[in-house]
């Protein structure tokens, strides 16, 4: 097991270095000069000559690149060009509120999405498992982004049920200010005893969580729904009903360990693309995370900014990837000995 | 266990739709009786051993007759209550012992599980599982292994304890041997035998090998496309056989002269 | 062992094979019904939209934010333009850089994969090595990153999309390429010194393909998805373009009260997306039954 740990994690390690390299290339493909957009509109040339070997941009590429690389490592991810803030620590600020999104929306697809897949796998062909079946196409097929602002008009505009933008009440702030200690809102709230304020990050929350959720909760459905209607033929299945176990129990434990495999897979493969989806829909709901600050990165070409969001997601994806390897080769003996 | 383990089938009929696959009017196993079932592939016998599990449902079939379990008629019974005989009072073997198990539980695990399913507490369950392990011949530390690091021979052996840790008076064996090697499957023959003894287990043996039939068998039943062609005393049978088919069948077995 | 019951084979006539065939794959009858439809109109979109200019670059401004009603079935948009033309035209654009994209992706990914899984040894390392780096970015964010960097344009948009793509396919096909170059066959072939390139092309490429028909009946609607979301950031599609995404994009500002403005041409894009899968599943349900990953 130790093995096969360390194996993967070297890998993911080869891979991320791998992923810095291209997202460098795509980066210094950008137009526009940051050394300029750094000295400021006012600057004179001999200013912006000097920001420009300050930043190290006068130096040849492959140069940059490593020296980039071995900022990586110490922690040192850049400057921002548009905050003159350290990009690691603008990322820090910003990366909450994108993870506790894509994390809710991921909690909400896997509550929703493994039983209707083991209703649909029980009875496949009838009625609920067609309807099932469509529902979690339609999941899949969702323009995100247009769910959003349909949600944001039905809940918050025309029915008043549910608030329409930000993490919270910032009115809250006054009455029940929130102490910040994990970045993380409704984490934050819980562990202050801000009651009042932890049912406002959570009303806030939903919306989003729904909208992020929709493509996992299809794609985790349709999953479960094939996994386990593969194996139910099998003989261990047979020998399960032999033994006299119900159904219910040999679709929901047995069949469904057997499931676990892909479909933690499919998670790992969704958090990264769940993460990216939140860039649609954070300036949608004045959500202040990752997909804002790259917005503002994009519209003022910060290119140290571009790298460090860019390379920020890939990591965290490779990371899921890596967790859910970890995860499955415990759940399944099999992947261990391969 | 006195007296038990006895199965009546009468007026049998299996059917996928308005097809007819199976049609038995009588066939009897005995407290303690090792009845073989023997015929070619698709000739019935596991539909049967389907049928009387009360799993026929699961492939499509419906079955109509009587199946009787000393006395106490199991066909019409609500799934529930079949539950409570699967396993516990009707136990069942299957003929490829590595996909009989979930390859992502450890064996042990699945005999706990199906323990305390049917009654046992934990402790009860850790406790009859190993004695069963020591039954079949195997350490009880085989229980922490997954299927896929036992032998088939090993893998058919926790099958066999199971049925006897659950304490079943009939086991249905399909095809066991059949997927072994010829060396283990004298092994798993010996303890089937054992179990009789010991135990006063009854089984129904499923085969299209009659060789293994002849070897084990106390009497034996021919089938073919769903009927009984023919069954009584093994030796009388196998030796003197009333049925042209069951001579034919005969004619293709080699080595059949030693059997008695 | 456990018989299976033969089903008596059903009299050869056209019309009761199609309807079986229809009724035994009900994703793949529905799915097509709709990709035609979507097919249809877009050719015939001149001919059916109400005010075929106002796809392009007509403006009414008396006739601007107007509602749905009778003459302008979903309302016209912030410079009069009518909706449902707009609409209607836009099958044109999504559906069509989904099938460049993939045809794209496709022409760089399988024959790099058909390499990768014949040749083996260090062709392979390095070309997954590098497929792998790709494939370790979600695709929505190397296709953004790339998309920014490039001068807003459909153009743009395609080959930022495309240049995501491949990669799922090199995996795809060299998974198989290896499997088949395994076989018994090839490597007769091989010992009677048929040339690679033959052996490729006649022998495995042949297949390997399936699967890589089938993904790309399956990624349709994910390409179509991410070319709107593109658009919608603005950065593909521009205007006069009557391409859905950017046609929710621009009506965003406008979005409340004036909700028709978002709502069919998002539809619109659901619709697609939703068809294409269905039609996608259905074909993978025909042709490759025994699927191995992602549904």
């Amino acid at each position: 097991m130790l093995v096969f740990v360390a194996r993967r994690i070297a890998l993911a390690i080869v891979v991320i270095v791998g992923v810095i390299v291209v997202t460098f290339m795509v980066a210094h493909v950008v137009p526009g000069d940051p050394a300029a957009t750094w000295a400021g509109p006012h600057a004179s040339a001999a200013q912006i000559a000097r920001a420009r070997t300050f930043l190290g941009l006068d130096r040849p590429l492959a140069a940059q690149l490593i020296v980039y690389l071995g900022g990586i490592a110490t922690g040192d991810w850049g400057t921002s060009i548009h905050t003159h803030r350290s990009v690691l620590s603008d990322l820090m600020t910003a990366a909450p509120a994108s993870l506790e999104l894509v994390i809710a929306a991921l909690v909400l697809a896997i509550i929703v999405g493994i039983p209707i897949g083991l209703v649909s796998a029980r009875r496949p062909g009838r009625p609920a498992d067609q309807l099932i079946r469509a529902g979690s196409i339609v999941g899949i097929s969702m323009p995100i982004f247009w769910m959003a602002l349909i949600l944001q008009l039905l809940f918050s505009q025309r029915l008043k049920w549910l608030p329409a933008a930000g993490e919270y009440s910032s009115g809250l702030l006054f009455s029940h200010p929130l102490v910040k200690r994990t970045g993380f809102p409704v984490i934050d709230s819980l562990l202050g005893g801000n009651l009042p304020m932890l049912g406002s990050t959570l009303t806030h929350l939903i919306l989003p969580a729904i909208v992020v959720a929709a493509y996992p909760a299809g794609l985790i459905t349709r999953m479960v729904r094939a996994q386990v209607l593969d194996v139910i033929g099998d003989t261990h299945i047979l020998n399960a009903r032999a033994l006299g176990f119900g159904e219910r129990q040999i679709f929901s434990r047995f069949a469904m360990k057997l499931a676990w495999t892909p479909v933690a897979a499919a998670i790992a493969l969704v958090f990264g693309y769940s993460l990216v989806n939140t860039f649609l829909v954070e300036f949608i709901f004045d959500w202040p995370g990752l997909g804002s600050y790259a917005a503002a990165s994009i519209s003022t070409l910060d290119t140290p900014a571009i790298l460090g969001v860019t390379l920020f997601v890939a990591v965290a994806y490779v990371v899921a990837n890596l967790v859910v390897d970890v995860v499955q080769a415990a759940i399944d003996p099999r992947i261990r000995f391969r | 266990m006195t007296g038990l383990g006895r199965l009546a089938i009468s007026d049998l009929q299996i059917s996928f739709g308005s097809r007819q696959v199976v049609s038995i009017d009588d066939l009897r196993l005995d407290h303690a009786e090792i009845l073989g079932l023997a015929g070619e592939s698709g000739s019935g016998k596991s539909m049967t051993a389907l049928a009387i599990l009360g799993l026929a449902h699961t492939v499509g079939a419906t079955v109509t007759g009587s199946i009787a379990l000393d006395g106490q008629e199991l066909t019409g019974l609500p799934q529930e209550s079949l539950r409570d005989f699967r396993g516990r009072r009707i136990a069942a073997i299957f003929q490829s012992p590595s996909t009989a198990f979930n390859p992502v539980y450890r064996v042990g695990t699945i005999v706990t599980k199906a323990l305390r399913l049917h009654g046992a507490t934990k402790s009860e369950a850790s406790d009859r599982a190993a004695a069963a392990m020591r039954q079949v011949l195997l350490s009880p530390d085989l229980m922490r292994r997954y299927p896929s690091q036992l032998s088939g021979g090993q893998l058919q052996r926790v099958a066999i304890a199971l049925a006897v840790a659950l304490r079943a008076e009939i086991l249905l064996a399909d095809e066991p041997t059949s997927a072994l090697d010829v060396t283990v499957q004298a092994e798993v023959l010996d303890l089937l035998r054992e179990l009789r003894e010991s135990i006063g287990m009854s089984i129904l043996f499923i085969s299209h090998d009659l060789a293994v039939v002849a070897e084990l068998c106390d009497r034996v039943a021919v089938m073919r496309q769903g009927l009984i062609l023919e069954q009584g005393p093994a030796s009388r049978v196998l030796s003197a056989p009333a049925h042209p088919y069951t001579a034919e069948l005969l004619e293709s077995v080699p080595k059949l002269a030693s059997a008695t | 062992m456990i018989e299976s019951p033969t089903i008596a084979p059903p009299q050869a006539s056209m019309p009761r094979v199609l309807r079986r065939g229809m009724a035994a794959n009900p994703l793949l009858t529905v799915g097509g019904a709709l990709v035609l439809l979507i097919v249809l109109v877009a050719i015939f979109a001149p001919l059916i939209a109400p005010f075929p200019g106002d796809a392009g670059t007509a403006t009414h401004p008396f006739e601007v934010l107007k509602p749905p009603s009778t003459a302008h079935w979903f309302g016209t948009d912030q410079v009069g333009r009518d909706i449902l033309s707009r609409v209607l035209f836009g099958a044109r654009v999504s559906p069509v850089i989904a099938i460049i994209v993939l045809a794209i992706a496709s022409l760089i990914g399988v024959p790099l994969g058909l390499a990768a899984g014949f040749l083996g040894g260090w062709v392979d390392e390095l070309i997954m090595r590098v497929t792998d780096v790709f494939l370790a970015f979600p695709p929505l964010l190397l296709a953004l990153a790339l998309a920014a960097v490039l001068p807003a344009s459909l153009t743009s948009l395609t080959i930022a999309i495309a240049a995501v793509w491949w990669p799922w396919y090199v995996r795809l096909i060299r998974g198989q390429a290896a499997s088949v170059a395994g076989r018994p066959y090839v490597e007769a072939c091989r010992a009677l010194g048929v040339s690679r390139l033959r052996i490729i092309f006649r022998h495995i490429l042949p297949n390997s393909i399936t699967p890589v028909l089938v993904q790309v009946s399956l990624d349709v609607g994910g390409v179509i998805l991410t070319a709107s979301a593109l658009s919608f950031l603005g950065l593909g599609a521009q205007d006069p373009v009557p391409d859905w995404g950017l046609m929710v994009s621009a009506g965003q500002s406008y979005f409340t009260p004036d909700w028709w403005l978002v709502t069919f041409a998002g539809l619109a894009i659901l619709l697609t997306a939703f068809a294409f899968n269905l039609l996608g599943d259905g074909l993978r349900d025909l042709l490759d039954p025994k699927r191995s990953f992602l549904p």
